[in-house]
């Protein structure tokens, strides 16, 4: 594992490009743009103000930068560096700028959800799609960039609308039975729209992409319902992560529920293993860490390093008690992901933010739980193999993969805590992100500077340090 | 009775006495409380004096004639013959007299024997309402008792029933508590919807008012200033929105989802494949499984099932598999799935039959391998049923004894007692005071020995004296022949006079010595025979001699004869 140098970086504004050969990232008002594999600075642009958000277009050629205080959109070609465009909202202000999948419009959404604006690069024509709902997430495209789906709201009404994304032609528009829609998501294959409601109420809708209502599921009433849904990548499972602290699984034939995933912080089951991080000396086991960590004390564990240790079940997970009667409680399943290859599913339940839950698809069952030292920041999977990488806002990045999980020390100056992470398209490097600063991460297949290697043959369960210099 | 005797006795002299007798019957009218007031006044006098000379103090010289007709009278309305010997003569019967005497005193022996059971029988029943009564308060305590404890219970169940309304009660409220809660989540969802509704309509308002201010205005702003534009991603220049494109992206829509399904066929179907090859494979596998057993239920089930196989295997026959297994139309599907049971069915039989045979020959190894256990237990069972058998027969020899010990005394008295549900214990002493009992008897038999020894000795003693008093009767009879009338005259009287008293406490005493001996021991029937038998014997040669000459004294002899004879019959 190798580290490449830490470099500039502010907003937590680096993104690889989708063929992945360039590299983004913002510096205050800068767009800098780095080749992967030299990291050298191919181009620099200056934008009118402090860069708030960054998206490359799908063919790679373009890259926008918003600034929303400004109310104005920057994009850049990296083909014509002289070429420039910027799209001023004016009044109208903006709070959302996106690409749409062929990469040559760009919609904006304007302050209190008045209109979204589809500028075309292509054309003079602008489009306004009007009564965007205001939700968790009312923009979702298929995969293959045909369509996109619109939440919308009219007369205190739920609809939807489909929109062909080569001409902004409306499609389908359509009515759901929703209270007050919380977010659509299609599904990768780009047949099947899940649109879930309020978190007040338990209740996912599938449409399909012609507007027929496939299916209702509701697991409960008069509890909060759903916080997170995940598709698989082949469109077979639908896993919906709600405040019951619980997982459905849908299945794509019948839509029901396959099996239900619980959460709980005793875990009992002596065939699940469960990977404690620990710290390697001895002296700060005393150190008992809070919730939320502090800065001397994340400081503190700056140097120290650590390794998993294989808890002997049953055991107990932190466990933290929500606040019951304030909005948006931390309890539930906040995040769900799929491994790529669809083995996998990688659960964070936000009453136990220290720990991730790894469950095997193939067997529907819990397989490994990590316990992290620190609550965990984001984790995300290798886009090429079933390899989870993690992030608790210090100086180590974790990698889990089935054959066992290592945490790595970043070997940067200073106070580098990784607060955010995205893998290349290649899987082999991802970008580690601190406050301040970025490097990369290259993963070989020789991994030489591993620090601590936890390695766990399913059957054995046996722990290997190995210290390789 | 004897109270009686006392208050009977004064009321001849208040007779006599004939103020008295005035005093008397008039205080006896006033009150019974006051006449014993009077006994009781009166009684000290004569019981300070011997009862001899009470007796005499009511016949004196003076009133014999008077006593002799009260008592006369109040024989006569006492039932008993006249003493006089004619209805209206002055003459005493002295026959009569002594056979009322005797009567009287039978009728005394009796009573007192009378009494005598009456009291025992007194104390009896005064035991038995003894044991009665604490019976009874024994009862009325359990009784109480048990009393206490059904309130108690009844108590207990009360509170129960009470706890129990509480707890439903309770039960209740909670229920139309969620039930309320429900509601006024209900109400809330309702009245949070509407509010939420009226907010955003109101925010609507807003938002179209904000659109048009923002919007309408020709908000030089709003531009997008550009270099130059780019070229589409694909090349071609962007067309004109018109049916025709509608048309075709309704087209590449249905295209999409269609492709999206026959993928979803196509997995189906690969699925679907791949699960009848495994099917097919099953089903050969399980045919080569059942060979023998295949014959057997298709010739059972003939009627049944059978033809559908058959048939289905004529069909298989004909049709080449491969295609068989392609079909899908209903007729086929039924018959795989027909015939899929029925040897699912042969094979379960099969399975169960290989299992019972296997647990058969598990079970016979068991047994083989239990044989030396089974032996040991076998003899150890003989050992405790040998020991059971000895247990039994102690048991029964106990039996036994306890039984001999039981019946060798069975008298009527015991069986009545045994008959009597007498716990244990008291039996227990009973028996224990049946071998006193017994212990005296012998001792009585020992002293009664005695006693036969010394009648006989007194019969012979007897004897001589007779014979004594028989040569001396001669020789008076022979010295004073001349005024034998007159001897006969006062021997008479003085027989009468002296033998009345004299007798009469002669008999008494010997009545008094007799009793504790009568009552003590009790000679059987026989030897009593024999001592009587001894007796005349010895007496009656010279009774016999003795009528001719006199009758008076050997008659008196016979009399208290008669007279013990009958006591000891009558004890």
């Amino acid at each position: 594992m190798n580290f490449s140098e830490g470099f500039k970086l502010s907003g937590l504004l680096c993104k690889f490009s989708p063929d992945g050969k360039r590299l983004a990232s913002c510096v205050q008002y800068r767009l800098i743009v780095r080749d992967v594999n030299t990291l050298q600075i191919l181009q620099l642009y200056t934008c009118l103000d402090q860069i708030q958000y960054v998206e490359w277009s799908s063919d790679s050629l373009f890259i926008l930068c918003a600034m929303y205080k400004r109310g104005i959109v920057q994009v850049w070609s990296l083909e014509q560096p002289d070429w420039h465009c910027k799209i001023d909202e004016g009044s109208a202000g903006l709070v959302a700028s996106c690409w749409s999948p062929d990469g040559r419009h760009i919609l904006n959404t304007t302050e209190f959800h008045l209109r979204i604006t589809v500028w075309s690069l292509c054309t003079k024509s602008v489009s306004y799609i009007k009564y965007p709902k205001a939700c968790q997430q009312g923009i979702a495209f298929t995969k293959d960039g045909h369509y996109m789906a619109l939440a919308e709201r009219r007369d205190c009404k739920d609809f939807i609308s489909l929109f062909v994304c080569s001409d902004w032609q409306l499609l389908r528009h359509f009515d759901t039975e929703t209270q007050d829609l919380a977010g659509i998501e299609w599904a990768p294959n780009g047949c099947v729209l899940a649109v879930w409601d309020t978190c007040l109420e338990y209740k996912i809708l599938l449409y399909s992409l012609d507007g027929r209502l496939l299916s209702t599921y509701r697991a409960y009433e008069w509890s909060l319902g759903i916080k997170s849904i995940a598709w698989s990548p082949s469109s077979q499972f639908l896993a919906i992560g709600s405040y019951d602290e619980k997982v459905r699984i849908l299945n794509h034939v019948t839509w029901k529920k396959i099996t239900e995933f619980e959460h709980p912080p005793i875990i009992a089951n002596p065939k699940i293993i469960v990977y404690k991080e620990v710290e390697k000396s001895a002296t700060v086991e005393t150190q008992k860490l809070s919730f939320p960590p502090t800065r001397a004390l994340a400081s503190s564990l700056f140097s120290i390093p650590s390794k998993y240790d294989v808890s002997q079940v049953p055991m107990s997970l932190q466990y933290i008690k929500p606040v019951a009667d304030r909005a948006n409680p931390r309890i539930g399943i906040g995040t769900l992901a799929f491994s790529p290859d669809n083995c996998f599913l990688a659960t964070k339940n936000d009453n136990t933010p220290n720990a991730i839950w790894i469950w095997d698809i193939q067997k529907l069952k819990l397989f490994v739980v990590l316990e992290q030292l620190c609550t965990i920041n984001s984790f995300q999977w290798d886009p090429r193999q079933p390899r989870l990488a993690i992030c608790t806002g210090n100086s180590k990045v974790y990698l889990w993969s089935p054959a066992g999980c290592v945490s790595v020390q970043v070997p940067m100056e200073g106070d580098f805590q990784v607060l955010s992470l995205c893998w290349h398209s290649g899987g082999d490097s991802m970008a580690l992100l601190s406050k301040d600063n970025f490097c990369l991460c290259y993963l070989e297949r020789e991994e030489s500077n591993i620090h601590v290697l936890c390695k766990q043959s399913r059957h054995e369960r046996k722990v290997v340090s190995l210290e390789m210099k | 009775m004897g109270d009686w005797k006392t208050i009977t006795v004064p009321a001849p002299s208040s007779v006599l006495d004939s103020k008295n007798t005035s005093q008397y019957t008039s205080e006896k009218k006033m009150s019974p409380s006051s006449l014993n007031m009077q006994q009781v006044l009166r009684l000290p006098l004569p019981s300070s004096k011997s009862t001899h000379s009470f007796f005499s103090a009511f016949c004196t010289e003076e009133n014999v004639e008077q006593s002799i007709s009260y008592l006369n009278r109040e024989l006569t309305t006492l039932g008993f013959p006249s003493l006089y010997a004619e209805s209206k003569g002055k003459e005493l019967n002295l026959i009569s007299i002594l056979n009322c005497m005797n009567e009287l005193l039978v009728l005394q022996r009796k009573n007192l024997r009378a009494q005598e059971e009456v009291e025992m029988q007194h104390l009896k029943l005064g035991s038995d309402m003894d044991h009665l009564q604490n019976c009874y308060a024994k009862l009325k305590e359990q009784l109480e008792a048990s009393k206490r404890e059904i309130v108690g219970l009844q108590e207990r169940d009360r509170q129960l029933q009470c706890k129990n309304r509480n707890l439903h009660q309770l039960l209740k409220n909670e229920k139309d508590e969620v039930q309320k809660l429900q509601n006024i989540i209900a109400s809330r969802a309702t009245q949070y919807n509407h509010d939420m509704k009226r907010k955003e309509r109101e925010y609507n308002k807003l938002k179209e008012r904000l659109h048009q201010l923002v919007m309408n205005k020709k908000d030089k702003k709003i531009a997008m200033e550009v270099l130059n534009y780019v070229g589409r991603v694909d090349g071609k220049r962007g067309g004109w929105r018109t049916d025709k494109t509608e048309a075709r992206n309704e087209e590449e829509m249905y295209k999409a989802l269609l492709r999206d399904y026959e993928q979803c066929q196509k997995q189906l179907l690969v699925e679907n494949a791949e699960l009848r090859k495994v099917l097919q494979q099953m089903k050969k596998e399980i045919i080569s499984l059942l060979p023998p057993q295949k014959q057997k239920p298709r010739e059972r089930s003939e009627d049944g099932i059978g033809p559908v196989l058959s048939d289905l295997e004529d069909d298989v026959g004909e049709l080449n598999k491969e295609n068989m297994w392609e079909l899908s139309c209903e007729t086929v599907r039924e018959q795989l799935t027909n015939s899929i049971r029925n040897q699912w069915r042969m094979l379960k039989n099969h399975v169960e039959k290989l299992d019972n045979q296997v647990s058969r020959v598990h079970s016979g190894a068991l047994t083989d391998k239990d044989v030396i256990s089974r032996e040991d237990h076998e003899l150890e069972t003989e050992k405790l049923e040998l020991e059971i058998q000895h247990c039994k027969e102690m048991i029964k020899t106990q039996q036994q004894l306890l039984q001999q010990q039981l019946m060798s005394p069975c008298d009527d008295d015991t069986t009545v007692l045994l008959q009597d549900c007498y716990l244990l214990e008291e039996r227990e002493r009973l028996q224990e005071e049946w071998k006193l009992f017994r212990e005296q008897k012998k001792n009585f038999e020992k002293e009664r020995r005695s006693f036969t020894e010394a009648a006989i000795r007194l019969g012979l003693e007897r004897q001589a004296f007779e014979e004594d008093r028989g040569t001396w009767l001669k020789q008076q009879f022979l010295s004073m022949t001349c005024d034998s009338k007159y001897s006969e005259n006062v021997k008479t009287q003085s027989a009468t006079s002296g033998s009345s008293d004299q007798d009469n406490h002669l008999m008494n005493t010997r009545s008094q010595q007799k009793k504790p001996r009568s009552l003590s021991s009790v000679p059987t029937s026989a030897e009593l025979c024999q001592t009587i038998q001894d007796t005349p014997y010895s007496s009656s040669p010279c009774a016999i001699s003795n009528k001719t000459t006199e009758e008076s004294k050997p008659n008196q002899w016979e009399e208290i004869y008669k007279e013990e004879t009958e006591k000891c019959f009558k004890m």
